[in-house]
């Protein structure tokens, strides 16, 4: 999973920086994600995986770290598996 | 002591009375800050701990409304400052220099200014060219092309940069500087349209000051938590009070009329009621952002949401949509005398005052925001909110 969250990272982050050198509890919005970005990196997460972010994720917290991204992903996955 | 809405009242009474030179001649509203020192308005948000009144959002959109009536510049100059405020309370409880610039603001009813735009930025407040150059303790930064409001009447002012030299544009800090710490090199002075007191000059702007004067949140969350909600309401608050008077221009126009020609209805009768109607709906709209801003702040996930980002940005567009529609119909219900700048139902002025309001941060910016965010974000469809 996070290979594909650090793909998705580099084609749609605009990060001033090599997405793979980002770690993965490293705060994405210091690393220079904007919340245009940030938008666009969520349409794909959610392209990517076959998920749609409800509300509650919809904040900065959510995608403040590829680690906590792969969570939000975990959770839905397995709601949609039971 | 009085009540803070009875305070703004006999700041509002000093700046009606001057309104008309400031706008005028293009200057800064120097009567009205000294009535709103003299009642104490600057201190008004800051907690009760350290000399304030610890007034609610809702209770310091009412005194911009009460200043607005009056003198949109004042009112716009009293609300940006209560801005800054709110970024000062919300995040600087935790810091011992800030604790202590608090107290300042209270006892010395310091005026706050604000340096978030930048030359080669354009209107993106999130983004910064200048950073923070740290040595040892202190920082120095230096930020051209800034439009800072009351910039030369201004006792500290709250300027964002990037982090350090190396931080991405986005990567952002809020210093606070005061006036014995910076220089302000004019290159561009206010000369606009509208909100003509307001003093909006562009300067290069020098600091150099102890490395604890910046605030410890990133500028994203200060943008967020802070700034984002309080300055579109207390924009909106500001705008709505213009509004307010217009309409009440409008009303004793069509009053005085009825009385001088009785059993005529005149043709801007009907007009004062689409009119009142609207001013309505725009009261509502505000109304119902400061709840939300409120209920948001004892509930931090709904603060951190693009829900609340949405509902915000709602707020300032509606509101300077509104404002305009509003003043436009006044004037046409008032005529010729509404249009002439000496009568009693003038309204030339709340008209160039409220045309600052869909470009001060531009609406089409605050559309694209709200639209990539509708990208991913569904709308409360709920009646109930």
């Amino acid at each position: 999973m996070n290979d594909a969250i650090y793909r998705l990272l580099a084609e749609h982050g605009r990060l001033p920086v090599d997405a793979t050198s980002i770690g993965q509890d490293q705060d994405l919005y210091t690393a220079g994600l904007t919340s245009f970005a940030a938008v666009q990196l969520m349409l794909a997460l959610e392209e990517e995986f076959d998920v749609e972010f409800p509300e509650r994720m919809l904040n900065r917290r959510s995608f403040q770290s590829v680690a906590a991204i792969a969570a939000c992903l975990a959770e839905l996955t397995a709601e949609k598996a039971a | 002591m009085p009540s803070l809405a009875e305070r703004a009242e006999r700041a509002a009474a000093i700046a009606a009375q001057y309104a008309q030179s400031v706008d005028k001649d293009g200057r800064f509203p120097g009567e009205a800050l000294a009535a709103m020192r003299e009642q104490r308005l600057l201190s008004a948000m800051i907690p009760a701990e350290f000399g304030g009144d610890e007034a609610s959002l809702s209770e310091i959109a009412e005194a911009c409304s009460i200043l607005g009536q009056s003198c949109a510049s004042a009112a716009m100059v009293f609300a940006m400052h209560q801005i800054k405020a709110s970024s000062l309370i919300w995040h600087g409880r935790e810091s011992p220099w800030h604790r202590d610039f608090m107290r300042r603001v209270s006892a010395e009813q310091l005026l706050l200014g604000s340096a978030t735009t930048e030359g080669g930025i354009g209107g993106d407040l999130r983004s910064s060219l200048c950073a923070i150059e740290a040595d040892g303790e202190v920082f120095s930064l230096t930020k051209e092309g800034t439009c800072i409001s009351y910039g030369l009447q201004s006792d500290a002012i709250l300027i964002t940069a990037r982090r350090a030299p190396d931080s991405p544009p986005s990567d952002q800090v809020m210093a606070i500087v005061t006036k014995d710490q910076y220089t302000l090199d004019m290159t561009l002075p206010w000369d606009a349209l509208g909100m003509r007191g307001t003093c909006s000059d562009s300067f290069t702007f020098k600091a150099k000051a102890p490395a604890e004067q910046i605030l410890p949140s990133s500028f994203a969350d200060i943008a967020a938590q802070s700034m984002l909600g309080t300055a579109h309401l207390l924009w909106g608050s500001v705008w709505y009070g213009v509004a307010a008077d217009a309409v009440t221009r409008a009303q004793a126009f069509v009053r005085n009329e009825a009385k001088k020609r009785p059993n005529f209805q005149s043709p801007g009768a009907l007009r004062l009621a689409e009119l009142a109607n609207m001013l309505q709906a725009m009261r509502s709209n505000v109304q119902q952002g400061l709840r939300r801003y409120e209920s948001a702040h004892r509930d931090g996930d709904d603060l951190a949401s693009m829900g609340f980002i949405v509902a915000m940005n709602n707020i300032k567009t509606a509101a300077s949509r509104a404002a305009f529609d509003i003043v436009n119909h006044a004037l046409l219900i008032t005529g010729i005398w509404g249009y002439r700048n000496n009568t009693a139902y003038s309204v030339g002025r709340h008209m160039r005052d409220v045309l600052s309001a869909p470009v001060m941060i531009s609406n089409d910016r605050i559309f694209s925001n709200t639209s990539n965010l509708l990208l991913i974000h569904r709308l409360d469809m709920s009646l109930a909110g």
